[in-house]
């Protein structure tokens, strides 16, 4: 955005709410709302202490599983969905379904299954993750150029050539773009099975926090897992842009 | 003419030296007719184009010949074998060229070679010579959306060769080429048949086109799909590529294609 003849750097619009937040802080309106300056002191004091890197190895474990089960399982049936009419016909509608259900509602369900330990919520994170990671790689190999599936035909690939030569890099810039929403819904997903599973990781220190009403300290774990889901979510548009110079000529 | 027919009660046709052999094809979608009870035979080392209005079949029939599509019945053979799916001894360049727009050009070149599992270095010396050939030197490295159409038509032509099938498969191959372009690419056809020792079956709409580069020409007429005619013109071979559009003979057979497709135009 260019303002008074200069060119703004981008997200500084995030400064003008900062300032906001600090001013509503300072007013006292709602002990809810700390001032900003006041929770960025506590950021930095907590952000060394055991407790914290405790919490943020077990959320990280947590959150690197789902998401690595999500990518792991997530492609290969998208692409295989995409590919085959009858699995397409037999597993899409559960896709969908899960897509838009609501998840949460099915972490008790989790815990009844897998017990109350690290299992549930790393595959609570996965259900938050895969299935729209699967409807993107099945979207990308839907799109893949029929003279591209012929030709690797003509020129005599094997179904496994054909898959990682040919249809998994055509479909490469929806499958990342899959993985990146996944991942921002596998954030939510990782908090919510810390929250209702077992008081471990952040979502332990949300539950500690919020109890005692300690809300800079609230606030400042926020923010932490606000920019560490921001920073990987931004890393993989990035990978998205480096393939998108092809996408377009499929 | 007779040749087609005759095809079916000698085993092996004496009179001609044909690569190909269709014999009695036909293709149905559902109801739809695409071709019916098709044969014909396509001499070693020429060029046969199969021309036609559109929708009458001839990439269909292509595709069968190489091996993408099924016939409902009849047979394809190739030197004598029956071809039941793609094969090594067929190459196929695409319309839209086909490319995998994510690799380079050495690469895309040789890509048939790459699936047939030939050693890297191998295969980037047999890519060099045709990338050569076909006259892209010094764009190993590029990338198909930084070439012109007509570029990555040579891409897509190179790769064919450099597998070194014996048919030569072309799907309307110029047709998202530039005037200009095609025409340099016709040229360079007539020299290729010429020097490399291949049969090349070659889908075109351009009665021009089919009679520059041609030895032999099927008319493919539509509904459902059957050869009406084969032409061979004979006294502009071998003349300079600059004469043969003001050779007698290639305009009165372009006039003789188009006095029989016309009706079939809408």
């Amino acid at each position: 955005m260019i303002l008074f003849g200069r060119r703004l750097p981008a997200m500084s619009s995030l400064l003008l709410w900062a300032l906001l937040w600090e001013i509503v802080g300072q007013t006292g309106w709602t002990f809810f709302i700390p001032p900003l300056s006041e929770v960025l002191v506590t950021l930095f004091n907590v952000i060394g202490t055991p407790a914290f890197l405790k919490a943020m190895y077990e959320t990280a474990y947590a959150f690197i599983s789902g998401v690595f089960f999500a990518v792991v399982i997530g492609i290969p049936v998208g692409i295989l969905i995409g590919k085959s009419r009858l699995l397409d016909e037999l597993i899409l509608p559960w896709v969908n379904i899960f897509l838009s259900a609501p998840l949460t509602a099915l972490v008790p369900v989790l815990m009844v299954l897998f017990g109350f330990g690290m299992k549930s919520i790393i595959i609570t994170t996965t259900l938050f993750a895969i299935w729209i990671i699967i409807l993107n790689s099945r979207a990308g190999v839907k799109q893949i150029n029929r003279s591209l599936v012929e030709m690797a035909r003509s020129f005599g690939a094997s179904p496994l050539d054909a898959f990682f030569k040919v249809y998994f890099w055509a479909a490469l810039p929806e499958i990342l773009g899959g993985v990146r929403i996944g991942v921002i819904r596998a954030v939510k997903g990782v908090i919510i099975g810390q929250l209702l599973i077992s008081i471990v990781g952040f979502g332990a220190l949300f539950e500690l926090y919020s109890n005692n009403f300690m809300m800079s300290h609230f606030w400042a774990v926020l923010i932490v897992l606000f920019a560490l889901a921001f920073t990987l979510s931004e890393f993989l548009a990035y990978l998205e842009r480096r393939v998108s110079y092809y996408a377009a000529s499929r | 003419m007779s040749q087609t027919s005759d095809a079916l009660e000698m085993p092996a046709p004496v009179e001609t030296d044909s690569a190909v052999s269709v014999r009695n094809v036909s293709k149905n979608y559902g109801t739809v007719e695409a071709l019916r009870d098709l044969s014909l035979e396509f001499p070693r080392g020429q060029l046969t184009s199969l021309l036609g209005p559109s929708g009458c079949g001839k990439t269909t029939l292509l595709k069968i010949i190489a091996g993408l599509l099924e016939p409902t019945s009849g047979e394809i053979e190739i030197e004598g074998k029956r071809v039941t799916g793609p094969g090594p001894d067929r190459a196929f360049v695409f319309q839209d060229f086909a490319l995998l727009p994510w690799a380079s050009v050495i690469r895309n070149v040789a890509f048939g070679l790459e699936l047939r599992g030939v050693a890297k270095s191998e295969r980037e010396a047999i890519a060099e010579k045709y990338i050569n050939d076909v006259g892209l030197s010094g764009f190993e490295k590029a990338y198909p959306h930084e070439l012109s159409g007509g570029m990555r038509q040579r891409v897509g032509l190179a790769r064919a060769l450099s597998v070194d099938a014996q048919v030569l498969l072309l799907d309307e191959p110029f047709s998202a080429v530039d005037e200009q372009n095609r025409r340099k690419f016709q040229e360079d056809m007539l020299e290729l048949v010429r020097n490399e020792n291949k049969t090349f079956i070659f889908v075109t709409h351009s009665i021009e086109e089919a009679v520059y580069v041609s030895d032999q020409i099927a008319i493919l007429l539509p509904r459902p799909s059957r050869v009406s005619e084969i032409i061979r013109p004979t006294s502009f071979r071998g003349t300079d590529v600059e004469n043969i559009r003001r050779s007698p003979e290639y305009l009165d057979i372009v006039d003789q294609i188009w006095a029989s497709l016309r009706n079939y135009v809408e």
